[in-house]
């Protein structure tokens, strides 16, 4: 693995291997020694377009956690504000050795046009509306440790899948690990041909699931009428207490952060025993570990 | 482990089966005797064979003297000085023995000594886990040509070799046989 | 400059005639005496009538980093055209007499090609009101065709009164079909890949809408209309049901369209964003047919210069557009086949004739203007976007192996190309 660009590209032996690494990751960071040796002398540059503190720190500790040497190159008081051009700062980003560049750009495709002007590891952190393929592992790798098993389980997605990068990523990544995808939402907010089932009820489909995943839904969209109404958003498509009730005793709720508490989610279900989203944060350490290390850890 | 082709034409066997079962049994006794019966004592097998290497001295020690003796293994990946100059390897379980090390004697517990490198990033690894009150080195074969300061504190068997010779030892637990192989690099 | 050269092209075929020789004197194609005549060896080539490309961008004024009117007329040129329209989507707007005699004159002085400014619709390319159309018909420039291209007169109102109006000067208006609403932000076209890709869609419904109002607007008022790069479909669809009814429209189809389907956007390459934007095969194969059967009356290129910091960055970030002049009679040839009449008439004659340019658009036989182009249909050649002459490298088809090459190509009997290369 050179780069790590999109969840698509990944196939089921590889991914396998980034929850199984990231497994061992997160057995090695229940130790009072949270530092080890592995990426001492290497140079991971995160280069952040966009404000995502969590996503940025996630990616730091891991990386820091390795020994390798973090350098954070935020859009903001840079000379990025100031209009420099991506495949610039790429050149910039070459010059000081940069083994390993996370990027998190507002545009898509953004990270692969990186790959072609730096020689070292690019690894998406998230680009527009296209994908955040860690994300997606760090989603079923807490499927799998939540239920034992990838393979056969029916994850429902709901919400603004049309803009969400957490679910393209997770939509691919998913198929490849042999689960069965079902994206909930109204028909403005859901492609119709990202080759998955489609349904427009939730209530429908929350018997049968194991996993349920809420996106993040933004207000704005309100105004661009995708729906009327925050209101009626979350009547149709929030999940709140009665809805949980009716899922599976074993089913899980997932959810990428940052929540709109009472819009897709009520603070009820985001705090339950159901609910993985504190566990996802750290599992995101371990799986950002995990790929760092596939990606840096051999001979470049 | 793909050997060149020039090293695959004559290997030369030290250990057969039988051979290699004594050898064990020499260590087991070995261990006995050095540490006063296996007393606070843990065994470690670094992967990949170092592993099964470990089961079978607990067993031979719990077979001549009816102790138990913990064994673990530690997955030394993360911790290599090499890991520039290969392909990325995929890191292995870890498991600390049961009791864990603390206050422990522990026996690291590996096929080759070599370079002395994999037991210095043993060391590292170990004391990541915790502290032990000593560590000791369990090695099937020492081939030579150290480039640390380390030594074996029990040797199943000294095989001087050439650099460019390599030995492979096999294991019915992970090779599905018992041997020790001496591949030639010289001809 | 010297007077007139003679010149005798030997052994060359016209369209795909039997081979003759052409003799070329005082700016037509002579009978005659060719005695002192300068010999053009065209044994194995094809002469056909100079290519006209009715949507070009020249981006002079304004954008002289990208491409001036010599350069364009040189590219235009070497990609066997002997006159180009250039939109009006320059910097300052080609909303005035001023502005397309300017471009006119430049036009004149490079002496490649003849360039005809196309003038705006809507002052500065606003959509608000109309920009004096009937001074730029009597200007020295003499526009005929009126564009805002590159933006859609979406208003329905606007769009009504400008058919109207051009009809005093026999003008056209010359659409381009996206509705700006159903667009917003687009970056290619809607359809699986961009939904794979995360890049906002460009709804093939955007355009056809804009061409079902427009073909009914022109029908109401009985005005010519043209439409600008057609690339779905459906738009062929509502196309050839307009033809049915008589409405004068007339439409074109760029290279690219005909070629490159939205699979390209998967590299993420800026190369490959254009607008309209490059849709799926069925698309480009209903374009085809189109082409052949005539709903489609014309190739027209889209030349769309940019500079390199406008391709060379994020997807979402890049200038749309394409370079078009140098390759579009290869790629019109490989779709197409040797049918070197239908060539000529989709690519020189009824462009000519949709622009009033009564000087082009003639097959060089004795008496016609001698405005022509010779083609070698044998020659491959890989494109290479550092040979181009263009100012700017963005062609899509770098690497690509393309059919044909021009040899030469005359422009009232001054030789612009020769052994396949510029003259000056
Ligand atoms: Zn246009």
């Amino acid at each position: 693995m050179k780069h790590l660009l999109s969840a698509a590209d990944l196939d089921a032996a590889t991914a396998t291997l980034v929850l199984d690494t990231a497994a061992e990751m997160a057995s090695l960071a229940g130790r009072e020694v949270k530092k080890l040796p592995t990426l001492r002398g290497r140079t991971v540059v995160n280069l952040f377009y966009e404000d995502s503190t969590r996503t940025r720190i996630s990616f730091e500790a891991a990386a820091k956690r390795l020994s390798a040497d973090v350098i954070n190159f935020s859009a903001k008081g840079s000379s990025v504000s100031k209009g420099e051009s991506l495949k610039d700062t790429a050149l910039t980003l070459q010059a000081m050795g940069a083994d390993a560049v996370v990027i998190r750009h507002p545009a898509s495709g953004a990270p692969h046009r990186l790959a072609t002007w730096v020689e070292g590891s690019v690894l998406n952190a998230g680009d527009g509306t296209h994908e955040h393929p860690t994300q997606a592992l760090l989603d079923a790798y807490t499927m799998r440790s939540r239920l034992g098993r990838l393979a056969g389980l029916k994850v429902a997605v709901v919400g603004d899948v049309l803009h969400s990068r957490v679910a393209r990523s997770n939509v691919a990544l998913l198929a490849t690990l042999g689960a069965k995808v079902t994206l909930v939402g109204p028909p403005t907010l859901i492609p119709v041909d990202l080759r998955t089932e489609v349904c427009y009820d939730l209530d429908s489909v929350l018997s049968d699931t194991d996993v349920v995943m809420m996106l993040r839904v933004q207000r704005e969209r309100m105004n661009d009428s995708y729906f009327p109404s925050e209101r009626e958003y979350a009547r149709r498509y929030g999940l709140d207490g009665p809805r949980m009730r009716k899922l599976p005793e074993h089913a899980i709720v997932m959810h990428p952060g940052p929540m709109n508490r009472g819009m897709e989610i009520a603070p009820e279900v985001a705090d339950s025993a159901r609910s993985t989203i504190v566990e996802q944060v750290a599992n995101g350490v371990s799986v950002r570990m995990a790929v760092l290390y596939l990606l840096l850890g051999g001979k470049s | 482990m793909a050997l060149p082709e020039a090293a695959q034409s004559q290997p030369k066997t030290i250990l057969t089966s039988t051979d290699l079962q004594r050898v064990v049994d020499r260590i087991a006794h070995q261990i006995l005797e050095k540490t006063q019966g296996a007393a606070d004592t843990a065994l470690m097998g670094i992967p990949t064979r170092g592993g099964p290497l470990a089961r079978r001295l607990a067993d031979r020690i719990r077979t001549f003297e009816g102790v138990d003796v913990p064994v673990g293994v530690l997955d030394i990946t993360l911790y290599r000085d090499d890991l520039r100059r290969q392909a990325t390897r995929a890191i292995g379980p870890t498991e600390v023995p049961p009791g864990g090390v603390d206050g422990r004697r522990v026996i690291l517990v590996d096929d080759v000594l070599f370079s002395g490198r994999t037991v210095r990033a043993a060391l590292d690894a170990l004391s990541d886990i915790g502290r032990p009150r000593s560590v000791q080195l369990a090695v099937l074969v020492d081939r030579g040509h150290r480039e640390l300061p380390i030594r074996a504190d029990y040797v199943g068997k000294n095989i001087p070799t050439a650099l460019a010779e390599s030995v492979r030892v096999a294991l019915v637990e992970t090779d599905g046989v018992d041997e020790v192989k001496l591949f030639g690099g010289t001809q | 400059m010297n007077a007139p050269h003679k010149y005798l092209i030997k052994g060359v075929s016209v369209l795909g005639r039997p081979k003759t020789d052409l003799l070329i004197q005082d700016g037509v194609v002579a009978e005659g005496d060719a005695k002192g005549a300068e010999v053009v060896d065209a044994d194995g080539l094809v002469a056909l009538p100079g290519l006209v490309d009715l949507h070009t961008h020249l981006r002079e004024p304004g954008r002289e980093d990208a491409e001036t009117v010599e350069s364009g007329s040189r590219a235009a040129a070497l990609g066997g055209y002997t006159a180009v329209c250039a939109m009006a989507n320059t910097s300052p707007v080609a909303d005035t007499a001023g502005v397309v005699e300017q471009v006119y004159r430049l036009g004149r002085e490079a002496g490649l090609v003849d360039v005809q400014p196309i003038g705006a619709v809507t002052v500065g390319l606003a959509g608000e009101r109309l920009a004096e159309l009937g001074a730029m018909a009597t200007s020295a420039a003499a526009v005929r065709i009126f564009s805002d291209d590159g933006h859609c007169v979406s208003d329905p109102k606007l769009m009504r009164r400008a058919l109207e109006y051009v009809k005093a000067f026999g003008g056209v208006i010359a659409q381009h079909a996206e509705e700006p609403r159903l667009t917003e932000g687009a970056q290619m076209h809607e359809g699986e890949v961009a939904t794979r890709l995360g890049l906002t869609g460009w709804p093939a419904v955007a355009e056809e809408a804009i061409i079902a109002r427009d073909v009914l607007l022109a029908e109401h008022v009985g005005s010519r209309l043209h439409v600008c790069h057609v690339s779905t479909a459906g738009s062929v669809e509502v196309l050839r049901h307009a033809k049915a009814r008589g409405v004068r429209v007339t439409a074109e189809v760029t290279p690219h369209h005909l070629l490159l389907t939205d699979e390209r956007a998967t590299s993420y390459d800026p190369v490959f964003k254009v607008n309209p934007p490059l849709r799926p095969a069925s698309d480009v194969e209903a374009l085809r047919k189109a082409l052949k059967d005539g709903v489609i009356d014309i190739v027209a290129t889209d030349h769309a210069p940019h500079a390199v910091e406008d391709k060379e960055c994020e997807w979402a970030y890049a200038r749309p557009g394409m370079l078009g002049l140098e390759t579009a009679l290869s790629i019109t040839l490989s779709v197409l086949g040797e049918d070197w009449d239908l060539i000529a008439e989709r690519m020189s004659r009824a462009p000519a004739r949709i622009a009033g340019l009564d000087g082009h658009g003639h097959d060089p036989v004795p008496g016609a203007p001698a405005n022509l182009t010779l083609v070698d249909p044998a020659a491959r050649r890989v494109v290479d976007p550092a040979e181009s002459a263009s100012r700017s490298r963005n062609t899509p088809y770098a690497g690509m192996t393309l059919p044909g090459r021009v040899v030469a190509t005359f422009l009232r009997g001054t030789p612009t190309v020769l052994d396949g290369k510029a003259v000056k």
